[in-house]
């Protein structure tokens, strides 16, 4: 699929002392990393460290309570009031809410918002039917469906706006091991379309099946960049060791 | 948006236009006491037969049909309070008024009649044996026709009726029907006029219990709008229909009403 | 009893007879409902989910005047619109007071505010359950409004019953905007309330257990939709 039209390049994004203080709870602190085109980054870390906020705040859903101006000129941010920006990228949320609606009707919705032309629109969702193969389900109404086909038609709407970044918040929580097994498969699909994929998962095995790169974080602070066989093998942080061995619960 | 705006004003208009409209209308206010008693039912079909122009009624309380037509809401007034009226057209709001028919007041009450009223004969001797037994009263407490001249009745009696939660004397604040279903449920005593009183189905335990007195009289009269005030006033048509409820086709037609056999109301003659 | 019992054999001759008074009070009453229903919702909903999704400053205050206007008296209501009808108030040029237009827009003034105020509870509801991926889907404003509406569309049906259900029982509104004229203005509420005053109880009753009739006709119907639709749907 061809880059959508004239949007602003996002990457690479560097994000640098972000901070973020939920009713008084601090959720991320100081939290600074530079995401760039290519690798599928998988943010790692144990339950409560912040994996899902830290998401959102990137996505823009949620304004970070700090952030240091980025001080050179490459360095964009896509959180709210970023403009244009916004528009390049998508989100699958953990628990995805699809429309009363038809799935083709749901994949139609987002390229509608974005002012595609009715006949662009309908190419569009059938090129994204047939990537996800979702065709058999095109007319099914959405919230009909089981959990794990909800779940693969919310990546295929994400996926429909061509996103340059494509945020997946623990896409596979909810799956048994057959539904976890096609939506892998359609995330690969997704990053070898040239989509920069940024996923945070609990599940090790789907990291270690995915991830080109690895962001561990702990306690609202990222402890390790680093490339995924590197983390897997030997990771740097005291905290990363013991999260692999599964006795960093917290 | 303003495509929408304009629908929702335009709805009321397309919607529900009457099915079919009367070459003339004529918004007349009028008392319950004329519509309940089946009259205007039997007068005004005549009306529109000779003339073509349909009268619609507006029955509410004497004091509140004169507010009405105050306000312009109505091209005719046909009431039943001499005094307000004259006023009316004093104040420059009504044309002339004109005289058109009477009935009178009737004093129901109790079958077993515990304040001895039956057969006084005598209105105000009456009202004061209610008010010395404390039997219960029901007034209509609405600035009605009918609430005016018992207020008058009560001040021929020299009693000064006082309304009170426990205390005989009761203001139901109602049309004259709902003050008459009150008045058998209770029982008490209640100022009627006959046409209301002789159509009223739902009696039970109620009689009639003094007539006759010429203190009862009731009287109607017609006004018609001032066009001077309210330049929309259908004037011309209103003044045909005092004409000729004033004529002797509409006194005629006045004195055939019956209900039951009983003639309900006596045109006036001029 | 004898007086119930006569009730629902006066009703059953009005409709047996389908007595020609009957049939057009039973239609002008239906037909002054459902058009009022149509500016009430199309009022009420879209200011139920405005009040339900945007923040602003005396937000709180406005959902307080929303569920008042919920408890407004019809009496209350009729009394404003016929002094804004009159001819001596400021729309009295319409000439609207005492035909069925001012039924239609008595009824909507006091529609409306139900109407809003059981869709804000909706809208809700249900923005708890769509804000964020409304939001990530670049959906904001009246597109997200609109949205909302759609996916809302199978409770916002309730809201639609009790907004015809509350219009076509009132009585206040309708006897003072409309008048109670007969053959004009005359709808089942005013109705019983003249036979009532007139003394007709049974008959009165009679009205009643007809208008209980229709409203219950109504609300099957409309459920009988609702279960159609949804099973279109599923």
């Amino acid at each position: 699929m061809p880059r959508p039209e004239a949007s602003p390049e996002i990457l690479p994004l560097r994000v640098e002392g972000l901070s973020l203080t939920l009713g008084g709870k601090p959720i991320l602190r100081d939290v600074s990393f530079e995401l760039e085109a290519g690798p599928c980054s998988v943010i790692l870390g144990p339950n409560g460290c912040g994996k899902s906020m830290l998401l959102r705040v990137c996505h823009g859903l949620l304004a970070p309570t700090e952030l240091l101006a980025p001080t050179e000129g490459r360095v964009r941010w896509c959180g709210p009031g970023a403009g244009e920006a916004e528009r390049g990228q998508a989100m699958v949320l953990q628990r995805p809410v699809l429309l009363r609606r038809r799935v083709a009707a749901n994949l139609e919705y987002p390229l509608r918002l974005r002012g595609l032309a009715p006949n662009e629109r309908r190419d569009r969702v059938a090129v994204v039917l047939e990537r996800a193969s979702l065709e058999a389900l095109a007319e099914r109404p959405a919230r009909a469906l089981s959990v794990g086909e909800q779940q693969r038609v919310a990546v295929a709407r994400a996926w429909a706006v061509e996103p340059e970044v494509l945020w997946l918040d623990e896409p596979a929580s909810a799956l048994d091991p057959g539904a976890t097994r096609a939506l892998e498969e359609t995330i690969r699909r997704i990053r070898a379309s040239g989509t920069k994929v940024v996923m945070t998962t609990h599940d090790l095995g789907q990291a270690r099946r995915l991830a080109d790169e690895v962001l561990f974080l702990h306690r609202g602070r990222v402890l390790e960049k680093t490339a995924a066989e590197t983390f897997f093998e030997e990771p740097q942080s005291e905290e990363g060791r013991a999260f692999l061995k599964g006795e960093l619960l917290t | 948006m303003r495509a929408v705006a304009a629908l929702i004003l335009a709805l009321p208009f397309i919607a529900c236009s009457p099915s079919a409209e009367a070459p003339e209308t004529l918004i007349m206010a009028s008392t319950t006491s004329t519509r309940d008693s089946g009259l205007l039912d039997d007068l005004l079909p005549r009306f529109e037969a000779e003339t073509g122009i349909a009268v619609r009624v507006v029955a509410v309380g004497t004091g509140r049909a004169i507010d009405l037509a105050r306000r312009g809401d109505a091209d005719v007034l046909f009431v039943h309070h001499r005094p307000s009226e004259l006023e009316f057209v004093a104040e420059g709001f009504g044309l002339e008024r004109l005289p058109v028919m009477y009935n009178d007041f009737v004093l129901v009450g109790p079958r077993e009649d515990p304040a001895g009223v039956r057969e006084l004969g005598d209105v105000a001797a009456a009202l004061a044996n209610v008010a010395a037994n404390e039997v219960p009263f029901f007034s209509r407490g609405d600035d009605s026709g009918t609430h005016k001249a018992e207020l008058r009745l009560w001040a021929a009696a020299s009693v000064e009726p006082s309304a009170g939660a426990s205390g005989w004397y009761r203001e139901t604040g109602a049309g004259m029907g709902a003050t008459l279903n009150t008045a058998n449920q209770t029982p008490g005593y209640a100022l009627t006029d006959r046409g209301t009183w002789i159509a009223f189905r739902n009696r039970s335990g109620l009689d009639l219990l003094v007539e006759g007195d010429p203190l009862l009289r009731n009287e109607y009269g017609v006004v018609v709008v001032n066009p001077e005030r309210h330049p929309h006033v259908k004037a011309a048509a209103g003044k045909r229909l005092a004409d000729w409820l004033t004529s002797d086709a509409g006194r005629a037609a006045i004195a055939a009403y019956r209900v039951g056999g009983e003639a309900l109301f006596f045109p006036i003659e001029r | 009893m004898a007086e119930l019992t006569e009730a629902f054999r006066s009703a059953l001759g009005l409709i047996v007879g389908l007595d020609p008074d009957l049939l057009e009070i039973v239609s002008l009453s239906l037909r002054v409902s459902l058009v009022a229903l149509v500016p009430s919702m199309l009022l009420g909903i879209p200011l139920g989910a405005t009040v339900a999704i945007a923040r602003f400053p005396g937000r709180g205050f406005a959902v307080v005047l929303l569920n008042l206007g919920m408890a407004l008296p019809p009496v209350v209501i009729g009394l404003l619109v016929y002094l804004l009808l009159s001819r001596s108030g400021p729309l009295g040029d319409l000439s609207l007071l005492f035909t069925p237009g001012a039924l239609v827009v008595g009824q909507t003034v006091l529609v409306t505010p139900l109407v809003a105020a059981l869709s804000r509870q909706v809208f809700e509801d249900h923005w708890t359950e769509y804000e964020e991926t409304l939001r990530s889907l670049g959906a904001r404003g009246a597109r997200a409004v609109a949205t909302l509406i759609f996916e809302a569309r199978h409770s916002l049906l309730t809201v639609l019953l009790a907004g015809f259900g509350r219009a076509i029982t009132e009585v206040g509104v309708a006897i003072i905007v409309g008048g109670n004229i007969n053959h004009l203005t005359r709808i089942m509420t005013t109705a019983i309330a003249l036979e009532t005053s007139r003394g007709d109880l049974p008959l009165a009753l009679g009205l009643g257990v007809i208008l209980l009739a229709l409203s219950l006709g109504v609300n099957v119907l409309a459920l009988a939709a609702q279960q159609a639709v949804r099973r279109a749907e599923a």
